[in-house]
C-alpha cells in the first residue's frame, strides 16, 4: 500500500467528488460562524430561498467585536450590537447552536471547540475565521474560509478545495529556559517568511512538538496561517486523547474506544512524502519577539534588529517602510525598548495555561508604573477556571485587572484599541500596520515576555527574571 | 454570489508596489462591522488612503489622479492574513476586475475567484516590468486575455501566460459559482454521508 501522509488519510476520507481538472468537493464534518463572516452567508441563503443542509454540524458564538467590559450591559456600540443580534436571529432561524455573550458556552471561536470536545482527531473543520488553523492540533485537517464558502457549508456542508502541498516541519530536541510554543512558532516564521507556508498544509513533528501540552500546541497550530499555510496539524497521541477524554461532546462508552482506536491510526506512514521538509533545533530558539509589520519578522529577544543591507528593489523599501512605522532603526537592539501596553489573550494565547504562566511570574510582582495591562481571556471557561484557581487575585495584588472573553485587542474591532504611536506587547498573532487600532505599534511575543515586559515597562528577557 | 462575466479586459492599471500587502490594509477591521455586502470600496485601503483628519493623502495610488483603471497591480505576497472575504468585496466594489501580483495568499486568491476578481499570478521579472512601464508611463495599457490565460503589457507588446485551474476559468467566464453547483449534488452528499 501506498505510504500516506496525516494530512492525506483525513483529506481522502472527506473527497465526496473530484471535479475535472478543479478542486475536489470536500466534506465538512465541524464548522463554528461568527458574527463578523457569516451574515452575509446567511443573505444569500435567503436570496436562493435555502435552508441550512446540517445544522447540528455548526456551532456559533460572537467573539470578534464584543466589548471585554460590562458584558452584561446592551453592547454600546450600534453597528457591532446589530451584528451580534443578526447572528442570534440567524441561528435561531435556522436551528443552529448559538452560545450567546455571557452564557458558559461563549468565547473565541477557536477556543470553544476544543474545549467543549466539538474538535476531534480526523475531522474535517472550517470557519470563516483564518486561524482556525488551531484546531490542527488535535490532528485534524483544520482552516479558515471565505464568507462565499461559509455559504457553501451552510448550504450543503461541503466546499470546493483544490488539494494543498505537504510540508513537514520537525523540530528536535528540548526547548530552554523561558521558551514557549508561541516562540517555536514566531522562530519557524522568521525562518521560512510569511509566504514560505503558501499553497501547503503543514505536519509539524519532533520530539520538542510530542512534549508539548495539547495548549501549547493548538497556539503553534493557530500560528501556521502566518507562515502562509492553510493549516497545520499534529499527529493525535496520548496528550491528545487524555484533552478529550470526559470532554461535553466527546464520544462516550463504545464509541469511545471505537473513536480512540481510530484516532491511534492517524498518523504518517513512514516513507510517506512531503512536499517540502525543514528541520530545526530546539535548542536554537530563544523567547522571540518581532520588531516590524508582519509576523515574519521576529527575532531572539536579545537579538538586534536586522540591518536588511542584502534586501533589494521592493523587498528593501517594504523592509524600511515596516521600520519606519515602528519608529525603529536597523541594528537598534530591543531589549529595554519602552512599552506602553501589553495585551494577554486572544486565540493564540487566551487558554489558561497562558494565563497561568503570565500570573506565576508575575506574582509578588507589580505593574510597571506607566503601563496599561489588558488581560483578556479566551473564553467564560477560561475566565472561571482564572478566578476558580485565585489567578485573578494575583493580578488584581500586582496592579492588573481581568476583563471578559472575546477576541479584545488582537483585532480591535470593539472598544479595545492601542493608541495611536503606542507600543504594545502582545500575545496575539498579527503585528499588521493599524491592526491593534490606526497606527497602533505591536510587537508579538509569548505570554512569558509579554508578563516581564509588564512588570518592567521595557522589552525584557524573561529568563532573567525566572 | 452573482458577478459579471469575464472576458478579456483591457484597462490602465494602478500600482501598489508594496510586498506583504495584508487583508489588514485593504480593508481594516472597523470596517467589518455590516451585515450586507455593499460599500466597502469606499474603504478600500482606508488607512493608507486617508489621512487622520479623513483627508485623501495626495501620494497614494488611488488618489494619484494620473492612475486610473480596472487593473490593480501589487507586490508579492497580496492579500496576506486574515481569511476576511470583504477584501476582496472591497477592490471589486471600488471598480477593480483583476488584482496582479508575483505570489498570492492562498485564501485571498480563493475570495477573489469567488468573487468575479481575477487573480493573475506573473512572474516577478514581468511584475518589474510592469511596475517600470506604469512608472515610465502612466496611461499604459494591460490586456487580461482569460480565455488564452495571457497578459498583455500593450506598451511593448510583451505578455506572460498566467495559471488558473479550468473549473475556476469557467467559473469566471460564466459568472457562475460553486453554491450552484453543490446545491445540486445534494443527493451525492447524502449518499457520502452514509
Ligand atoms: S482572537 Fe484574533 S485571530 Fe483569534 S479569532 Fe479572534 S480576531 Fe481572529
Amino acid at each position: 500500500m501506498e505510504a500516506k501522509t496525516l494530512f492525506d488519510k483525513i483529506w481522502d476520507a472527506h473527497v465526496v467528488k473530484k471535479v475535472e481538472a478543479g478542486p475536489s468537493v470536500l466534506y465538512i464534518d465541524r464548522h463554528f460562524i461568527h458574527e463578523v463572516t457569516s451574515p452575509v452567508a446567511f443573505l444569500g441563503l435567503k436570496n436562493r430561498g435555502l435552508k441550512v443542509f446540517r445544522p447540528d454540524q455548526t456551532t456559533a458564538t460572537p467573539d470578534h467585536n464584543v466589548p471585554t467590559i460590562d458584558q452584561e450591559l446592551s453592547i454600546k456600540d450600534e453597528l457591532s450590537r446589530h451584528q451580534v443580534e443578526m447572528l442570534k436571529k440567524n441561528c435561531d432561524e435556522h436551528g443552529i447552536t448559538y452560545h450567546g455573550l455571557g452564557s458558559e458556552g461563549h468565547g473565541v471561536v477557536h477556543i470553544i471547540g476544543p474545549e467543549m470536545g466539538l474538535t476531534q482527531p480526523g475531522m474535517t473543520i472550517v470557519c470563516g475565521d483564518s486561524h482556525t488553523s488551531t484546531h490542527g492540533a488535535f490532528g485534524a485537517i483544520a482552516f479558515g474560509i471565505g464568507t462565499s464558502e461559509v455559504e457553501m457549508v451552510l448550504a450543503s456542508q461541503c466546499i470546493m478545495q483544490p488539494k494543498p502541498k505537504k510540508m513537514r516541519i520537525t523540530v528536535d530536541g528540548e526547548l530552554g529556559k523561558g521558551v514557549t510554543s508561541k516562540d517555536i512558532a514566531l522562530y519557524i516564521i522568521s525562518k521560512i517568511s510569511t509566504s514560505g507556508g503558501t499553497g501547503h498544509f503543514i505536519e509539524y513533528a519532533g520530539s520538542a512538538i510530542t512534549s508539548l501540552s495539547m495548549e501549547a500546541r493548538m497556539t503553534l497550530c493557530n500560528l501556521s496561517i502566518e507562515s502562509g499555510a492553510r493549516g497545520g496539524m499534529i499527529a493525535p497521541d496520548d496528550t491528545t486523547i487524555n484533552y478529550i477524554k470526559g470532554r461535553q461532546f466527546a464520544p462516550k462508552g463504545a464509541d469511545w474506544d471505537k473513536a480512540v482506536e481510530y484516532w491511534k491510526s492517524l498518523k504518517s506512514d513512514e516513507g510517506a512524502q512531503f512536499d517540502t521538509e525543514y528541520h530545526f533545533d530546539a535548542a536554537d530558539i530563544e523567547p522571540m519577539i518581532t520588531y516590524g509589520t508582519n509576523p515574519g519578522m521576529g527575532i531572539g529577544v536579545t537579538a538586534t534588529i536586522p540591518l536588511g543591507e542584502e534586501l533589494q528593489g521592493t523587498d528593501r523599501t517594504t523592509f524600511l517602510k515596516s521600520l519606519k512605522y515602528m519608529d525603529y532603526n536597523p541594528g537598534e537592539p530591543m531589549k529595554g525598548k519602552k512599552v506602553d501596553y501589553v495585551f494577554l489573550g486572544s486565540c493564540t494565547n487566551g487558554r489558561i495555561e497562558d494565563f497561568r504562566a503570565f500570573a506565576q511570574f508575575v506574582k509578588g510582582k507589580k505593574k510597571a508604573d506607566d503601563i496599561h495591562v489588558w488581560l483578556v481571556p479566551g473564553s467564560k471557561a477560561v475566565e472561571k477556571q482564572i478566578i476558580a484557581e485565585g489567578l485573578d487575585q494575583i493580578f488584581e495584588e500586582a496592579g492588573m485587572a481581568l476583563r471578559q472573553p472575546g477576541c479584545s485587542a488582537c483585532l480591535a474591532m470593539n472598544d479595545d484599541k492601542i493608541p495611536e504611536g503606542k507600543y504594545a506587547v502582545s500575545t496575539s498573532n498579527r503585528n499588521f500596520e493599524g491592526r491593534q487600532g490606526p497606527g497602533a505599534r505591536t510587537l508579538l511575543a509569548s505570554p512569558l515576555t509579554a508578563a516581564a515586559v509588564a512588570v518592567t515597562g521595557v522589552i525584557t528577557d524573561p529568563r532573567e527574571l525566572m | 454570489m452573482a458577478y459579471d462575466k469575464f472576458v478579456t479586459l483591457t484597462s490602465r492599471a494602478v500600482p501598489l508596489p508594496v510586498e506583504n500587502v495584508d487583508t489588514d490594509q485593504i480593508i481594516p477591521a472597523r470596517f467589518l462591522k455590516a451585515v450586507e455586502r455593499k460599500g466597502f470600496g469606499d474603504n478600500l485601503f482606508r488607512d493608507w488612503r486617508y489621512d487622520k483628519a479623513n483627508q485623501p493623502i495626495a501620494d497614494f495610488p488611488l488618489n494619484d489622479s494620473k492612475y486610473s483603471g480596472k487593473i490593480l497591480v501589487g507586490g508579492k505576497n497580496f492579500g496576506s492574513g486574515s481569511s476576511r472575504e470583504h477584501a476582496a468585496w472591497a477592490i471589486y466594489d471600488y471598480g477593480f476586475r483583476v488584482v496582479v501580483s508575483s505570489f498570492f495568499a492562498d485564501i485571498f486568491k480563493g475570495n477573489s475567484l469567488n468573487n468575479g476578481l481575477l487573480p493573475v499570478i506573473v512572474s516577478p521579472a514581468f511584475l518589474e516590468k510592469i511596475f517600470a512601464a506604469i512608472e515610465a508611463d502612466p496611461t499604459t495599457e494591460l490586456e487580461v486575455d482569460l480565455e488564452n490565460q495571457k497578459i498583455t503589457l500593450l506598451t511593448t507588446g510583451e505578455s506572460e501566460e498566467f495559471e488558473i485551474n479550468a473549473y475556476k476559468k469557467h467559473c469566471l467566464q460564466n459568472g457562475l459559482d460553486d453554491i450552484d453547483y453543490l446545491v445540486n449534488m445534494k443527493e451525492e452528499i447524502e449518499a457520502f454521508e452514509r
